[in-house]
């Protein structure tokens, strides 16, 4: 990493309680500095209970901290209406959930087209274009017109991978998300985003629980009860 | 508004039963209105026809005699005990004037001028006690086409003619071509032919009624030359009484409108009005909280969804939106086919009922209701499509 790296996320103090102002008033988060750069591989790990969630959340813009900042591609957030903050969400920032999460009612192809078509109306022919390439990627450019009950688990975690990319998001965060594939799945699925990261050149975050994942990110940030307690580039990063 | 309704259409699709079963439900209540609505409707405007049918719609007497009190002087005290006059038959003053004055008021359909006094009719040894109509037929026939309604005979009431209801003509065995006597006290009295029997449908004026010309009545009755009564048909029926009003205030004499004689059936079309619409309203409430209520649990199922539409940058807005159109639809569809149930059993009333009468269905009425349904739809709604947009995407996208 010779060169000057950009930066996509800041953390600067980041806090979050929960019950703010009740006598059952609970920190969870305790003041996080964090860079995320353009290049980032990058696995966040720690025991249940750490804040794991709770700070992707936060990063996601799903949720609002309660001290410090967030910057996301410079723009400072915590003061932003959630207008503003589900703008910039759809603008820069893809999500891969630990249930896949697509939506039952559409197809895959729509499922991979919907952040768009939420943002802009009618999806373009060049739209369309994408979201078939982005499916061809994930190796599901023949399912394209399924429902997700007729796809397997990790077929539809692709479809939620190749959902995530079609904004051409700055970042993409996943939550644990092969937690519930089986290795063999679970490594094809990390591959990917291991692929997207490189071909892309979108940031990665993943939230895991399986060493063997850790290990082959670029960077691993360990959290402990709402505290940094690691952040060391892997010496090896898998090829 | 096209990803919004999209969307909401998709759920629509996916939640199949409840989409169906609620559509049911609406569809019943809106063809229990549209039903409802043209029945009574249909029903008012039948009664309302009838009545019309044998009565005019303004009817214009002479004002009513009153005492006249002679002044006292100042500073003294008057006690007055008055027995109001008793009203004898007279005539309507210049009635030509106002007959001419009254065919050239607007609104004014028809102007028929009716001499009418009570009298006997003899034969043999039987006597009833009938009212004489003296009548222009030509003019009369356009408030009471009673042409129409001639059993045997014809409508002839010239020199000599009569014209009598069938009950009279039972009660005294008249046939057509005999003769009847006609005594109207003060030993006025005629010998008449019996030229036509006509039957109205309405007992009192079957029994009562000996329709002469205006010239024999008037004789009869010791007015010549006059005319008790101006009956008067207008344009607008409701508008009667407005009409009344303003001849009244024109010329002086006493007007009374359908509506006012016939206020007992007047209130009974208001009721009938007023439950009707009450009929409507709670149906169209209950449908409205059928509405709100598979709404409500939709955005419970679908919870995780709209977490995930969230999370992918919809925006609260357009979540309202996905629930409002839901409810639009709704409404809308299922308005459109209770308003061809109800049609259909209007259809089927008309075909296979009692068919005492018709009953015709105006044309905004099906329009009105899917218009109503619709917007009733989105209204109730609204509860539920607050709570979807207001769902924390960061819980909705946990809920399993």
């Amino acid at each position: 990493m010779s060169e000057p790296r950009e930066e996509v996320l800041r953390l600067a103090g980041l806090m979050k309680s929960y019950n703010v102002g009740l006598p059952t008033e609970l920190e969870v988060l305790h003041g996080l500095d964090l860079t995320i750069g353009r290049h980032d591989f990058a696995a966040l790990v720690g025991p249940s209970g750490s804040g794991k969630s709770t700070l992707l959340n936060l990063l996601g813009l799903l949720d609002s901290p309660t001290g410090g900042d967030l910057y996301l591609l410079g723009q400072p957030t915590r003061q932003l209406d959630d207008e503003a903050r589900t703008r910039l969400r759809a603008e820069a920032i893809g999500f891969v959930f630990q249930f896949h999460h697509l939506l039952p009612a559409f197809s895959a192809l729509e499922n991979v087209m919907m952040p768009m078509m939420v943002a802009h109306g009618r999806p373009s022919p060049e739209l369309v274009e994408r979201a078939r390439g982005l499916l061809r990627e994930v190796e599901l450019g023949a399912f394209e017109d399924r429902k997700p009950a007729a796809l397997s688990g990790g077929q539809q975690q692709r479809v939620a991978i190749a959902r995530a990319l079609v904004t051409r998001p700055a970042l993409l965060l996943a939550d644990e998300p092969t937690g519930n594939l089986d290795t063999q799945t679970a490594a094809g699925v990390f591959e990917l985003f291991r692929r997207f990261n490189r071909e892309h050149g979108c940031a990665v975050l993943v939230v895991t629980h399986d060493p063997r994942l850790s290990a082959s990110c670029d960077r691993t940030i360990t959290l402990v009860d709402g505290r940094i307690v690691g952040d060391s580039r892997n010496s090896q990063p898998a090829a | 508004m096209w990803i919004e309704s999209t969307i909401a259409m998709r759920f629509l699709r996916e939640g199949r039963t409840q989409t169906t079963m609620i559509l049911v439900g609406i569809a019943v209540g809106v063809s229990v209105i549209v039903f409802i609505t043209a029945l009574i409707s249909g029903l008012q405007a039948n009664i309302v026809e009838r009545t019309l049918g044998t009565q005019a719609h303004v009817r214009i007497e002479p004002p009513d005699e009153r005492n006249l009190v002679l002044p006292v002087p100042a500073g003294t005290t008057q006690l007055l005990l008055e027995t109001r006059r008793a009203q004898r038959l007279r005539s309507i003053n210049n009635w030509q004037q106002v007959q001419a004055t009254l065919d050239a008021l607007p609104g004014v359909a028809a102007v028929s001028p009716v001499v009418s006094g009570p009298a006997f009719a003899f034969r043999g040894n039987a006597v009833e006690s009938v009212a004489l109509v003296g009548i222009d037929p030509v003019r009369y026939q356009r408030i009471i086409p009673i042409g129409d309604d001639i059993v045997a005979g014809t409508l002839r009431v010239g020199a000599g003619d009569a014209v009598i209801g069938r009950l009279l003509a039972d009660d005294l065995c008249a046939r057509v071509g005999d003769k009847l006597r006609l005594a109207a006290g003060e030993g006025r009295e005629a010998l008449l032919n019996i030229a036509g029997i006509f039957e109205l449908g309405v007992r009192e004026l079957d029994q009562r009624y000996v329709y002469l010309d205006l010239k024999q009545t008037q004789s009869l009755l010791g007015l010549p030359g006059g005319v008790t009564v101006i009956d008067l048909t207008v344009r607008d029926i409701f508008g009667a009484d407005a009409v009344a009003r303003r001849i009244g205030a024109l010329t002086g004499l006493k007007a009374e409108s359908w509506m006012q004689s016939n206020a007992q059936l007047m209130n009974a079309l208001t009721s009938q009005s007023l439950s009707t619409r009450m009929i409507s309203f709670f149906v169209a409430v209950s449908v409205a909280f059928g509405i709100a209520s598979v709404l409500s649990i939709s955005v419970v199922q679908r919870t995780r969804e709209i977490g995930i539409l969230r999370a992918m940058g919809t925006r609260r807005q357009q979540m309202l939106k996905v629930f409002l159109v839901q409810g639009a639809v709704l409404g809308f569809l299922g308005s459109g086919v209770g308003a061809l149930a109800g049609y259909g059993l209007v259809w089927v009333f008309n075909t296979f009922g009692p068919k005492l009468f018709y009953i015709p269905v105006s044309p905004v009425l099906v329009p009105a209701a899917m218009l109503i349904a619709t917007v009733t739809g989105t209204l109730s709604a609204a509860v539920p499509a607050r709570r979807a947009a207001r769902l924390d995407p960061v819980v909705a996208i946990r809920h399993v």
